[in-house]
Parts: structure tokens; sequence; C-alpha cells
């Protein structure tokens, strides 16, 4: 039903059931918000939103109060910007006084309103206990002191992770975000997606940096800095620098990283294709013996971390193949960087991802030679911007440098990746041909596209039918979970990644990731596919080669002891 | 499992959320205080994640995490308590016992607890040390109280 109501004097039409500021948004009214998240339901804990409302004695906050027909509402008024103010001062009474050192300068939302409201002195000072910094998670970063108690983090992590790795823990000013007994965030249930990182206005919430090694590695004697970055980062690298995202964005970033001394630089998307071709085979060994199916897809490090700690009756249904960033490493250290003279030891691998649980995963036991890591730092995309112009690059006067590896040739099927649905698509187009001996055709698989987390289709593989299906967000895996444990589904493929939308929106991509831009950086890939010659993994002739070089059929054993991993649960408290 | 949790958890439905309150409740009356394992097996069983729990058990005052000391005090602090002096009371007993009320000093002898209201509001400030209670307490009162069972702890 609608209804005319009044905002600041003007008239307005206005739905049953809208909050007021469903119909400010729609109007172009902007009021601010801290505790606010499109998409989740409103808390009203920040209070940064009231409005007033003839009629109502107090002021009312606009995301979880309903429109009603008789209101007439004030959202700029002198009583509501004072309301505003007042609350930044008393969230500023116990916050630090240390902008200028904070690693969310500039682009801090508390800082954005505090200019917003004027606010110029600190008004209030209450008591502050020292709380320490959690530094004991290997991908991120808390700093209690900083953090404005509005519950991002802890819904994301619950409504759409579904791990709820971390909870306010206390009551009234003593509340604190916290995880069990105050054991920091190393706790089995953190995925180490980052995600609550991407929703947190402040600097509580920031990834555990590895700038400085990165730094310190370009500038050591002796050693071959070399850097992969993944295929998510040019579009996002193109975007945050205002570029055009046509293919001299790869080029220019290539330019840029040389420029910052790493002697080769590759991009992971050729992995992601030998990734492709080692899954497909294992699938397909899989079908025939009809063992351990569905194949669970093990590219995004927070789902393994979830089967690993978590669901560890599923690990044998995992693919044992490394993720790309992983392989890339593999090759690079043993294959690539060694037939040009390098010692493994001398190789300095840095990759680029828009993940933080990538940090983690670099880390992890079994993925080393002897005491060689595959990839030695893992940085975000937010940490490469940062890097780029404390070097002083300038994309503007940087002649785009053409790719000068050999290993650099890629299907556009490895570039999907970046998207949910994306790995499944290049995946079955490589399956169906091995199967049938045909391309599978079309080659697009639109059921597995667009902004959805959960997509799923159905594929005639000769005289086989399979399932498969697509789920991005993590807390969507639980349901499909619990229908295997009872022996319900008949699914054949299922692709998990943590973050929404797949790694376009993962937890170390440039923030703000609204829906315009996930869109945008979708477009980016799919206009890759579009346009590019060679559309499956099988198809690369790198594929070719480095099978006949270097590597047995896929899924072989010799393979097998350098593609896959066999992985195991862990036990945290 | 512990077979205590077993049982209480067997009372319960399992993966139904509203049991939480009262099966951490029974636990706590068994065992004490709430340990990791207790958490971890109540999170299994309602499909609650541990943090969470955690959260919720930390938000309420009647829920401990560590042991009662060998003398538990416990300190009224509802209305009438408060208005005949409980709180100069509990600033005194803190700063004698080294203390925060909540919390059970190092070497497990003393714990302190504030409890919303004892029902004896006509006997104010009312204290209690384990099972024996002391009605209308002074500061000179607690001094003597304090002395008494830092000698019976020695």
């Amino acid at each position: 039903m609608q209804f005319d109501i009044e905002i600041n004097d003007e008239h307005v039409t206005a739905k049953r059931g809208e909050t007021i500021k469903n119909v400010l948004d729609r109007i172009g009214i902007k009021v601010p918000t801290l505790c606010y998240m499109n998409g989740f339901s409103p808390t009203g804990s920040c209070r940064m939103c009231v409005v007033e409302v003839d009629g109502i004695p107090g002021l009312v906050p606009s995301c979880s109060h309903l429109v009603e027909e008789w209101m007439k509402i004030k959202t700029h008024s002198p009583r509501v910007i004072k309301a505003r103010k007042t609350l930044i001062e008393l969230l500023l009474a116990s916050h630090p006084n240390d902008c200028l050192y904070c690693e969310k300068n500039g682009q801090c939302e508390l800082q954005v309103l505090a200019s917003e409201l004027q606010v110029r002195e600190r008004k209030y000072q209450s008591k502050r206990t020292p709380i320490q910094i959690d530094k004991i998670c290997p991908s991120i970063e808390r700093d209690p002191a900083k953090c404005v108690l509005c519950e991002r983090c802890v819904r994301v992590c619950n409504e759409i992770i579904g791990v709820g790795a971390i909870d306010i823990i206390g009551r009234g000013s003593e509340s604190r975000i916290g995880t069990t007994y105050n054991k920091g965030l190393n706790v089995k249930a953190c995925v180490k997606c980052g995600q609550c990182i991407q929703v947190c206005p402040t600097g509580a919430l920031t990834e555990k940096q590895s700038f400085q090694a990165v730094m310190e590695a370009l500038n050591k004697p002796g050693l071959f800095p070399v850097l992969q970055f993944s295929p998510t980062v040019p579009a996002a690298i193109a975007e945050e620098f205002n570029l055009k995202t046509n293919k001299d964005v790869l080029n220019l970033l290539r330019a840029a990283l040389k420029k910052m001394g790493f002697r080769q630089v590759f991009d992971t998307s050729m992995a992601a294709d030998l990734n492709i071709m080692e899954e497909a085979a294992e699938f397909i060994d899989r079908l025939k013996s009809q063992k351990d199916l569905p194949l669970f897809t093990s590219c995004c490090p927070s789902w393994v971390h979830f089967v690993e700690a978590l669901r560890p009756g599923f690990l044998p249904k995992l693919s044992t193949t490394l993720p790309p960033q992983q392989i890339m490493g593999r090759l690079i250290k043993q294959y690539i960087t060694s037939s040009a003279g390098q010692k493994p030891e001398d190789v300095y691998v840095v990759s680029v991802m828009p993940c933080t649980a990538k940090k983690d995963e670099a880390g992890k036991d079994y993925l080393k030679d002897s005491e060689t890591r595959f990839v030695d730092a893992v940085i975000t995309t937010r940490e490469l911007i940062k890097m780029i112009r404390l070097m002083g690059i300038d994309f503007s006067g940087l002649e785009p440098e053409p790719n000068d590896s050999s290993f650099s040739i890629r299907s556009s099927a490895s570039k999907l990746f970046g998207v949910a649905g994306g790995h499944l698509e290049g995946l079955i187009r490589t399956i169906h041909f091995n199967l049938t001996g045909q391309e599978l055709s079309p080659l697009k698989l639109t059921d597995l596209r667009g902004l959805k987390t959960r997509k799923e289709t159905r594929i005639r593989l000769g005289k086989q039918l399979i399932n498969v299906v697509s789920v991005s967000g993590l807390a969507n895996i639980k349901s499909i979970l619990d229908e295997i444990e009872a022996g319900k589904g008949d699914v054949h493929i299922i692709e998990v990644m943590a973050c929404p939308y797949g790694c376009i929106n993962g937890g170390g991509q440039p923030k703000g990731s609204d829906e315009k831009s996930l869109k945008g950086r979708m477009k980016v890939i799919y206009d890759v596919d579009e346009e590019e010659i060679i559309k499956v993994a099988h198809k690369n002739p790198i594929m070719t080669g480095l099978y006949e070089k270097f590597l047995d059929r896929p899924n072989s054993d010799r393979n097998k002891e350098l593609l896959h991993v066999l992985r195991n649960s862990i036990e945290i408290q | 499992m512990d077979e205590i949790i077993g049982i209480v958890l067997s009372r319960y439905p399992a993966g139904k959320k509203e049991g939480l309150l009262p099966i951490l409740q029974e636990i706590q009356e068994e065992k004490g205080f709430l340990t990791g394992e207790i958490l971890n097996e109540v999170s299994a069983y309602l499909d609650i994640p541990v943090n969470k729990i955690y959260g919720v058990a930390a938000f309420y005052d009647q829920f401990r995490f560590k042991p009662h000391g060998r003398f538990h005090i416990q300190l009224c602090n509802g209305t009438s308590c408060y208005l005949h002096g409980s709180f100069p009371l509990l600033r005194d007993l803190e700063k004698q016992l080294k203390i925060k009320a909540g919390s059970t000093s190092r070497d497990g002898k003393f714990s302190i607890e504030i409890i919303p209201c004892m029902g004896a509001c006509e006997q104010s400030p009312v204290i209690k040390v384990n099972d024996t209670s002391y009605n209308k307490v002074t500061q000179e009162d607690l001094r003597k109280i304090i002395r008494t069972i830092k000698d019976k702890s020695e």
C-alpha cells in the first residue's frame, strides 16, 4: 500500500513495510550510518541515522523504524545534527588519538563522519583500559581499542560466513568484540576470509601486513624476487587507479611491478589451467570408481580451513589438486626459474591475492619442499595498491610492458576462477572434452553466471548426466553438507567459495565492494572469456609442453606428488 | 563426553537453541563453572558456534569461567543493599582481597560475586561467605569477616 509522507517539508510517496531509511535512499537523502549494512537486518545500535519525527518525543533510528502515513520527518534539523555530532564525540572519547599512524587513515568511516559533522576537538575524555592488539591470527589483526561496537563484523561472520568466530563478549560499557576466553582470533571457527575487514568502519580489523617482508626481499642482495598475481587483481588495480580495463592493464601492471624490482612477473591464471587439467582428471577417476563423490573444489583456503577444522568428515571429498597459487609457486621454484639457473632457495615468490586467507594457506606445513615454501609471502590487492603508491609509480607515465615470459599464456577458463561459478565452468569444459572427445557446446554456462550465491546446472557427458553446484558465502554450504551427510542429494561437483560471489569480493580486495563495482569486476572477467581465443584449459599450449617435459599424465603418481596434497584435520581449541 | 554434561544435554532436544541458558545453568550447577570442554560440547549439541555461546554466557553475571575460591563471598547489590552502603563494602572487599568482583584470587582462596538481589532487603546490606549469611553489615563488620576468613585460609 502506498501513501504520502512528509520529509523535510516535501511530499514523498512511501510504501507500507519500508523503513524510513529505505525512503530516504530512494529520494537521495543521505543520513550517516555506522552499523547499517545493506541487505542485513538492522540492529539500530549506532544511532547515527536518527531523524526527528513529529509527534515522537525521542529521535528515531531511520534504519529500523518503519514509515507510517502520518509521518512528518526532519532529517537534518539542528536537533538531529547535534545528536549525531554528540554521538561521534562520545565514540571518540574512548578512541585512540592516532589517526596519522592508523592503517585505515583516509579510509576510515569514523574519520569521515567526524569531519562531516565538524568535530574539531576531543570534547569528552573517558578512562581507557589498554587493550592488547590481537596478532595471533596469520591473516587478520584486531585492535579492539579502535572498535566502535557496530557489530558489522559479527553479523557478516554469522550471517554470510556462518561460522560465528567473533561475538560481543561482556555487557554494557564492558562490551568488546572477542573470542572464546578472549584467546584471540586463532579459533577453530575463524576461516580467515577477511570479510570482517571489509565491513569494519574503522581500523579495528586489518589484514596482517606482509608488506615489510616483501620490501626487504626486494632489496636483499642475492635474492631473486618474482611475483605472481591472481586473475582478479588487474581489474581491481584498474578500478583504483582509474585505468581503462582493456588488455593494456595487464601490461601496465607488469611494467609497474618490474619497476618496483620484481625480476619476473607471472599471471597465476596459467596455474589455474593446470589446476583444471589435474582436477578434471581427478574427477573423471572418481566418477569411474564412484568414490568420494561429490568432488568439492579446494581452491578457496577459507573453505579448506572450514573442512579441516570443523567438518573433517568431508576431507576425502575435497579435491587433492593444489590451489593455483601453490601450483604456480612450485612451478616457479622447481621448473621455471631453475631452468634459468636460479636455485629454489634464492627465489622469493610473492603472491598478490584478493584474499587474506591465502596468507594463512601459504604458511601451511604441507605446502613446502623441505625448508623452501612454495610461496614466500602473500600480499593482498590492498597492500599492492599501497606499495605502488609508496614506490611512486605513475601509471600515466608508464610504457606498457609486453609479456616476456613464455609461462603467461592462459585460457580464459582460468580467468573465470575469480568469480563464483567460474572455476566450475572452466572445469566442466575440460571434463566434457576429456570424457566425450568433443568440446562442450555452447562453452558458456549461463546458469553458473551472475550475482547469485547459489548456482546450479546439469551437464550431459555422453550418456551420463551430472549435477554441479556453485555455492558462495560459506554459510550457504551448511545445508548442503548436512544433506550429503544424511545421504540425500545427487550432486557430482560442488564448487565452494567462502566470500559471496567469489574472489572478486575477497577479503583482500579494495574496500567498498558494492553491487555496482562487483558487477563491473564480474563483467571484466566475462568479457575476457568472450574475446579470448583459447577458452579451455586443455588447449593452452603451455599445458602440452609442461605435460611433455616436466609432468606425467594428469592425476598420475608423479603429478600427485607435485601438484596434489592430502589434507588432514587440524586441531585448534 | 563427560558424564554429567551428557546427562544434562540428554534432557534437551538437540539443535534447539532455546535450550542454551538452562543447559548452561544446569551444567554449572553440577560443575561449578564453565570450561572450554563444556562450551564445545554444548556448541556441537545445539549447533551454535562456540564463540556465540561464550558471548551469551559472558553477558550474564551468573556464569563463571573459573572455579570459586575456597571462600566464596557473595555481595548483594540490590536496590536496598545499595542504598544501605553495599558499594563501599564492595570497594573495601576488593581492596583487601586484591581481586575484582567476578574473579577468583590466584591462590584459589577467595572469590567475589555480586548478586543482583538476595531477597533479604530488610536485613540489608547482606553478605554471604560460602553458606553463612551476614546481615546489616557495617564496614567494621566487614573488616572482621575478612580477618576471620584470612586467618582460616592460612
